[in-house]
């Protein structure tokens, strides 16, 4: 009965900060907050200002590609260190793709989808009343914010913001004469992501324990929503994934601060100087990296995939195809996951056996993945579409996965890889997956639950507009940076026009840039649309869109405490939609089965 | 059986956690994961460094394996009061300063351990080792040995300080029966750690 009484107190605990909350001041209920909605509100908030600066950066990465030595006085004037007669450095140019990685991937995508979705939906999901350890999730939200600025204020540090690459390869990363961004520009970005992997570490914890346990009477594991299952995988995947890329950071500090030799072999010579260090090995550090690295896109995709699970079948008015497989391929996905990232590195001199093996296992993935792709598709088959807002941009979710799933099929294999390592192909292929699928998949979120969050529903012809405007231009840059690949382009070259092969690509890369900053313009409708929808929206029902799932049956936005007295009996899985001898054609988890026959 | 399984099912209906345990637990073991992978990162590196080395020393001329094996004793048999501290914790007749003592054996064993390691650390940096530097060869061996026993003895010195805490927490009637198995879980962790490092550092 252990468990029982713990549920017991856990419930009263619950009741006591409920009734704490109501009488908290401004600062202990909207700042320092310990509500899981509240948490996730703030990291949504906090990711989606990291994007901007994540935008901006890649601004100017595309205002050198292409226009290459343009001298573009203005911008010079406002970055004075990095441009300063309007022509951009080199060394700029290699902490703009590194800080313009690590703040999508760690700050943005990391930060909304899934610790600020994360955070809000799970307890919501399973029928909760908050994070199973409230104040630890405080905590990691807070973490993750100074973790952020310690990342921004590495572009004031002397040298400039770290500038190895998101996978600060040594011996750039490692040695602090190297380039200036491996000054004090790098120990802080290996800082800041001590603080990102604590913080998150701290948030999946709080995931795991809270699905396993705290979910609501007759919530079944396989009665959880798609979303929740792909978080709950998401957290369990970075939970394995991140603890040896904090090993590897820590030596990296040592080979940086206190002369061992972790990643740094005999008779290096940087800057015409022989270094001291002896024995070590770069390779061990890729290792390491891509140990975390790949799995890492599995936590970040999953969660997009999930939501767009989860939307598919409001606006079709049916279950998903395949409930049951989505979730095994979810299961499977995330470990094989942990077992390809050699796919990283075939050119590194790896052994053609490991080659071999790390191909075979790419190539198995690809079958859990085309199986969830492919069921997306057959839940729309006989569905009444409905064409919002939200369903554009899940739409558009599989139309991403499924064209920039193919590119994964040459990049996986050691063959295709060869000819491919380190071109834009891989640039495209990435911000297909990792770049597009999380980008829409948040999109499709946003706006399908901000009726929810902020109890205002946001306009639904600038959100098509955003989508439109969104969509094409994304998919004109990253596609044609397939071919700018297949054509032999390196990635992160400064000046490409150089080289005489490349100087035919100027024209496709002109068009890229064109493209990419209509992309970011577009944004701005988003921001305009997003800020209006807060203030004036349309006023929210609790279900505007005639959903199933829990949160859908409290106000929008939900109190505090979620749930009223009692919490809620679940009695079916979350998708009984137009159900035979229901009057509705939806029916809420909660509905008991004398009104409504239970389908699973 | 198709009674049992109804059991297991039920189980993870909902409503409760499915493992004999509350969430605090299920987090406690979660940690205990992810904090096992950062010692199996070091490890893996430490032995992708011993394979490339060509003049790894012979641990038993740099260390006093005597010593170790000392250390190695001490810090199981912490292991075993701590289980009898849980078990007078999880037992409602026990008298509660059953449970002080046995916490207090486990703080003791943890100190000595950590004392026996500040002894040998200053053996070994006395000899003239140090991060970057090794009389005895290839300089990762030093690199990594105060890498791997100082990340490890530094959790055994967080566990001292949480036993300590725990041990105020007990007398003042604060900590849970829970806590201190929590508190165990994490002292068995440290531990296991240590095996592995004794194994792989120092034996083989």
């Amino acid at each position: 009965m252990a468990e029982l009484d713990d549920a017991e107190t856990f419930e009263t605990e619950v009741d006591a900060t409920v009734h704490e909350e109501a009488r908290l001041g401004f600062v202990r209920r909207y700042i320092f907050s310990t509500d899981h909605k509240v948490i996730g509100i703030q990291y949504i908030l906090t990711g989606l200002l990291m994007a901007v600066v994540g935008t901006l950066l890649a601004a100017l990465i595309r205002l050198q590609l292409g226009w290459p030595a343009h001298q573009w006085t203005l911008v010079g004037r406002l970055l004075p260190g990095g441009m300063s007669d309007g022509v951009m450095t080199p060394e700029f140019y290699l902490a703009l793709v590194t800080m313009h990685g690590t703040i999508m991937v760690f700050f943005f995508i990391s930060y909304v989808l899934v610790s600020g979705f994360g955070n809000y939906l799970i307890p919501l999901q399973v029928g909760a009343r908050d994070m199973a350890y409230p104040f630890l999730n405080m905590l990691s939200y807070w973490l993750a914010l100074v973790s952020a600025l310690v990342m921004l204020g590495s572009f004031f540090v002397t040298g400039g913001a770290a500038a190895a690459g998101w996978t600060s390869y040594p011996p750039l990363s490692a040695v602090a004469s190297a380039v200036p961004g491996s000054g004090w520009g790098q120990t802080l970005w290996i800082l800041s992501m001590a603080l990102f992997i604590a913080s998150f570490t701290m948030g999946s914890l709080n995931f795991v324990a809270t699905i396993f346990s705290l979910r609501a009477r007759g919530m079944a594991m396989m009665r959880m929503p798609l979303t929740v299952w792909s978080f709950f995988i998401a957290a369990i995947v970075g939970l394995l994934a991140f603890p040896p890329l904090t090993a590897a950071a820590v030596m990296l500090l040592f080979d940086r601060h206190f002369g061992t030799s972790f990643f740094l072999p005999s008779g290096l010579v940087v800057a015409n100087q022989l270094l001291p260090h002896q024995g070590g090995s770069p390779l061990l550090w890729q290792h390491l990296f891509w140990f975390l690295g790949h799995p890492e896109v599995y936590v970040l995709i999953l969660p997009a995939l999930g939501i767009a699970c989860d939307i598919l079948p409001v606006f079709t008015r049916k279950p998903p195809f395949g409930y049951r497989i989505q979730v095994y391929c979810l299961i499977a996905v995330g470990a094989l996951g942990m077992v390809v990232w050699g796919h990283h590195m075939f050119v590194s001199g790896m052994s053609p056996f490991s080659g071999e093996y790390f191909t075979l296992a790419t190539m198995l993935i690809t079958i859990p993945m085309t199986i969830f792709g492919v069921n997306m598709m057959a839940s729309l088959w006989g569905g009444r579409l409905r064409v919002t807002t939200p369903m554009l941009f899940t739409l558009g979710v599989i139309a991403l996965f499924g064209s920039g799933g193919l590119g994964g099929l040459f990049l996986g294999n050691a063959t295709a890889d060869m000819q491919l390592h380190d071109t834009y192909f891989v640039v495209g292929h990435f911000h297909f997956m990792i770049g597009g699928v999380t980008l829409l998949g948040t999109f499709a979120g946003l706006y399908f639950w901000f009726p929810k969050m902020f109890g205002r529903s946001m306009s639904e012809l600038f959100g098509k507009v955003h989508f439109w405007l969104t969509f094409i231009p994304f998919f004109t840059v990253f596609f044609m940076q397939h071919f700018l690949g297949l054509q032999g382009m390196p990635r992160r070259y400064y000046a490409f026009t150089t080289y005489e092969y490349l100087q035919r690509t100027s024209g496709q890369n002109l068009i890229i840039s064109i493209a990419a900053l209509t992309l970011m313009a577009a944004q701005l409708v988003f921001i305009a649309n997003f800020c209006w929808s807060l203030r004036k929206g349309r006023k929210a029902e609790a279900n505007p869109w005639r959903a199933t799932t829990l949160e859908w049956t409290v106000d929008s936005p939900p109190p505090h405490g979620n749930f009223g007295r009692a919490l809620p009996v679940v009695h079916r899985w979350p998708y009984e939609y137009s159900l035979e001898g229901s009057d509705n054609d939806y029916t809420p988890q909660i509905v008991s089965p004398r009104q409504a026959p239970v389908t699973a | 059986m198709a009674e049992a399984a109804q059991q297991v099912l039920d189980r993870w209906s909902g409503g409760v956690c499915p493992f004999e345990a509350g969430w605090r637990k299920v987090m406690m073991w979660a940690f205990i994961i992810t904090d096992g992978l950062l010692f199996a990162g070091f490890l893996s590196g430490y032995g992708y460094a011993r394979l490339m080395s060509a003049r790894w020393p012979d641990q038993a001329a740099v260390f006093d394996l005597r010593l170790i094996a000392l250390m190695t004793f001490l810090l199981i048999s912490s292991s075993a009061t701590m289980a009898s501290a849980v078990s007078a914790a999880r037992d409602e007749g026990a008298r509660r300063s059953v449970t002080l003592r046995w916490v207090f054996l486990t703080i003791l064993g943890g100190l000595s351990f950590l004392g026996l390691q500040a002894y040998e650390w200053t053996h070994v940096i006395e000899a003239g080792a140090r991060l970057q530097r090794n009389p005895w060869g290839d300089p990762l061996f030093a690199s990594y040995f105060f890498l791997l026993t100082g990340f490890h003895g530094t959790h055994v010195l967080v566990g001292v300080i949480v036993l300590a805490i725990l041990a105020i927490r007990w007398t003042k009637r604060l900590a849970m029966r829970e806590g201190v198995e929590l508190a165990g879980l994490y002292w068995h962790f440290v531990d296991l750690v240590w095996v592995f490092i004794f194994t792989l550092f120092y034996l083989v």
